[in-house]
């Protein structure tokens, strides 16, 4: 039983990763004030190009260098759009999905059908041997460390640091941050920029560790998730790394619903985790004040610096 | 150094010049593409382009692509203007599919001539009864429209395909996943002899003249301008947003329902587990293409869906992949949204020295 127990709650991290990823990604952008809807075209973009850098070189650390560099590399392409050209934020981000959905599938399609081990499992000596706890927390690969250390360096970015109250100070009113002196512009392009990378992140996490392989359109809908997620955490790091797990728990009730043969339809059990968004995104949206208490004030507004 | 200087008017001309220069600017990007697949880009854009209406065939097959194009990009635009981001129009048309098309295998042994249009009145009620769920959270519980429907998409897809695995699937079809095919009076009439152009072209033409006449003559079309292009002024004028929440998503699904059910009893003739290429998404750059105008949305339509020929007569005669296709679909609509920045803003040349004496 506890063998079993332990199963899932490997599978519920995994599963959880490339949210915990592409979430906070996007909080931090949407925190300066820029709402990017191209998570899910950023995230695909991430997985073909980091499983064909695995692939090509054999080195996983060059896989995700990859699928970072890619994800940013189409978060610049919507940032110059949208901070330089004045693009809407919504059409922009997506653009951003569809083209992404496209050139990744494009780029992917000599790589459909072959076979990746995935990621190798760090194990941490004399902690991963402490039973249950040891497998649960201390064997895993290095993105699923990464997430762990990304919550704590978001948290602690945007709550204790100078820069992250400047952006959020950006987010909240772009007029009066550029009346201070503060480079409105600059700062929106590196948290779309660092928007960008995490997704790729998220991407590789999928085509390297969740299922290591590369299918078209693996994300199924995970990037738009991600940006529900970060509604439902109302913008805290923490919360949205609760929200994560939560999902990944319902992800993967479903896989194993079907091992019990609770005699619900596959399709039904694979319905859940967008149903459970939908109520998720409802309970929290409810409340409009905690809302407005907690988003950026600028969000998907255009700046204009005037002088 | 190029500087924008805002314009002190918006430019009328470029609003309809910008979408004429993204596309030049896509077929420029397109030569860069082909080069690096390797493939020579004359030929490729000739396949792309032109091939595809070289016979009378073609000519039938682009109305067939743009049936569904049009009729939600029209529905679309007008969405878009009220500012009200349905993005689940592919979700929408897969239950217009699912609704019209279980009337169709409901009635199997009917023959009379209204079971088309039950069928075609079915898939709307069904695309507007999944639209009717966002509308529902956006306006009762200000649950974010484009998340809401977009995830409904995917609840619909599963949807339909628990549906063919399960009890809408043909008796005798050896369990594929798989209707019966429709019968004579649930499949729609040829327009136009030897081709597969159907009854839906005609209601698509007709969606773009009646929503052209619903945006500019009625009060519900003044008010959607109002309210899309000075909210401040609607809310003071007293115009209500949520009546305009439930207006654009209940149009926007019944168009994508509809659009959905003439697939089905159109070119497809059955219910599969998969029956749009993505048509409800790739409606969102048929929208902005066109200008969130129904008119424009018709010329866009007819654009977007050469894409789709294009992409499968490449991939015959040039053997390229068919996601050139989305890649085309998504430059366009990038290269649109960085060319509308001129109908603002104007570019300017300034010298180093004279942007540091400002």
């Amino acid at each position: 039983m506890t063998e079993v127990l332990i199963a899932a709650i490997i599978t519920i991290i995994t599963a959880a990763t490339p949210l915990i990823y592409a979430a906070l990604g996007e909080m931090v952008t949407e925190k300066s004030g820029v709402l990017n809807l191209g998570v899910e075209g950023m995230m695909l973009m991430g997985a073909v190009c980091g499983f064909t850098a695995v692939h090509l070189s054999g080195s996983a650390t060059l896989g995700i260098l990859t699928a970072a560099l890619a994800g940013t590399g189409m978060a610049l392409v919507f940032a110059v759009l949208v901070l330089g050209f004045q693009a809407t934020q919504v059409a922009t981000g997506l653009a951003l999905t569809i083209f992404g959905v496209g050139l990744s599938a494009l780029i992917g399609q000599d790589l459909v059908g072959v076979a990746y081990d995935g990621l190798p499992r760090l194990a941490i000596p004399l902690l991963s041997e402490i039973p249950v706890i040891g497998p649960i927390l201390f064997n895993h690969d290095i993105l699923v460390y990464g997430s762990f250390a990304l919550v704590f360096l978001v948290s602690w970015f945007l709550g204790r640091t100078r820069a992250g109250l400047v952006l959020r100070a950006v987010g909240d009113s772009h007029d009066a941050a550029h009346a201070i002196g503060y480079p409105v512009i600059r700062i929106r392009y590196l948290a779309i920029l660092f928007g960008g990378a995490m997704s790729g992140v998220a991407g590789a996490c999928l085509s390297l560790a969740y299922s290591p392989l590369w299918i078209e359109n693996m994300s199924a809908g995970r990037g738009w998730i991600a940006l529900a997620l970060v509604v439902f955490a109302t913008w805290r790091p923490w919360r949205v790394f609760v929200g994560a797990y939560l999902f990944g728990g319902i992800t993967i009730l479903q896989l194993h619903a079907q091992a019990l043969g609770a005699g619900v339809p596959a399709q039904v059990m694979s319905m859940l985790p967008y149903a459970a968004t939908i109520v998720v995104l409802v309970l929290i949206s409810r409340d409009r004040n905690k809302i407005r208490l907690n988003s950026p004030a600028c969000i998907g507004k255009p700046f204009h610096p005037t002088s | 150094m190029l500087a924008l200087e805002k314009r002190p008017e918006h430019s009328q001309a470029l609003v309809y010049l910008s979408p004429l220069i993204a596309l030049i600017l896509t077929l420029a990007a397109g030569v860069v593409l082909f080069f690096v697949l390797g493939v020579s880009p004359a030929r490729a854009l000739y396949a792309f382009f032109v091939y595809p209406l070289t016979s009378a065939y073609g000519w039938a097959e682009l109305g067939v692509k743009a049936t569904p194009l049009v009729l939600i990009g029209v529905a679309l635009s007008l969405g878009f203007r009220a500012g009200v981001w349905n993005i689940g129009a592919e979700g929408q048309l897969t239950l217009g599919a699912i609704c019209g098309g279980a009337v169709a295998l409901w009635l199997y042994e009917v023959d009379s001539v209204l079971v088309l249009p039950l069928m075609m009145l079915c898939g709307m009620l069904g695309g507007m009864s999944w639209a009717a769920i966002p509308a529902l959270l956006k306006t009762r519980f200000n649950a974010n429209e484009i998340l809401t429907s977009l995830m409904l998409t995917y609840i619909a897809t599963l949807l339909l395909s628990l549906l063919v695995h399960g009890p809408l699937r043909d008796p005798d079809g050896f369990n594929f996943p798989e209707s019966r095919i429709f019968g004579d009076s649930a499949t729609l009439p040829i327009l136009w002899a030897g081709t597969r152009l159907h009854l839906g072209a005609a209601l698509a033409a007709l969606a773009v003249a009646g929503t052209w006449l619903l945006m500019s003559r009625t009060l519900i079309g003044f008010q959607i301008r109002v309210v899309g292009q000075a909210p401040a002024a609607g809310r003071h004028a007293g115009f209500s947003v949520n009546r305009m929440v439930w207006f654009s998503l209940l149009f926007g699904g019944g168009m994508a329902g509809l659009a959905g059910l003439l697939e089905v009893a159109g070119p497809i003739g059955q219910l599969l587990p998969t029956i749009s290429p993505g048509y409800g998404f790739t409606a969102i750059i048929v929208a902005f293409v066109g200008r969130l105008h129904p008119v424009g949305a018709l010329l866009a339509g007819l654009l977007i869906a050469l894409s789709y020929l294009g992409g499968e007569s490449a991939q015959i005669t040039l053997n390229l992949p068919l996601a050139v296709t989305g890649v085309f679909q998504g430059m366009l609509l990038f290269f649109l949204l960085a060319c509308d920045v001129l109908i603002g803003y104007r570019i300017r040349y300034r010298s180093l020295a004279r942007m540091r004496h400002d």
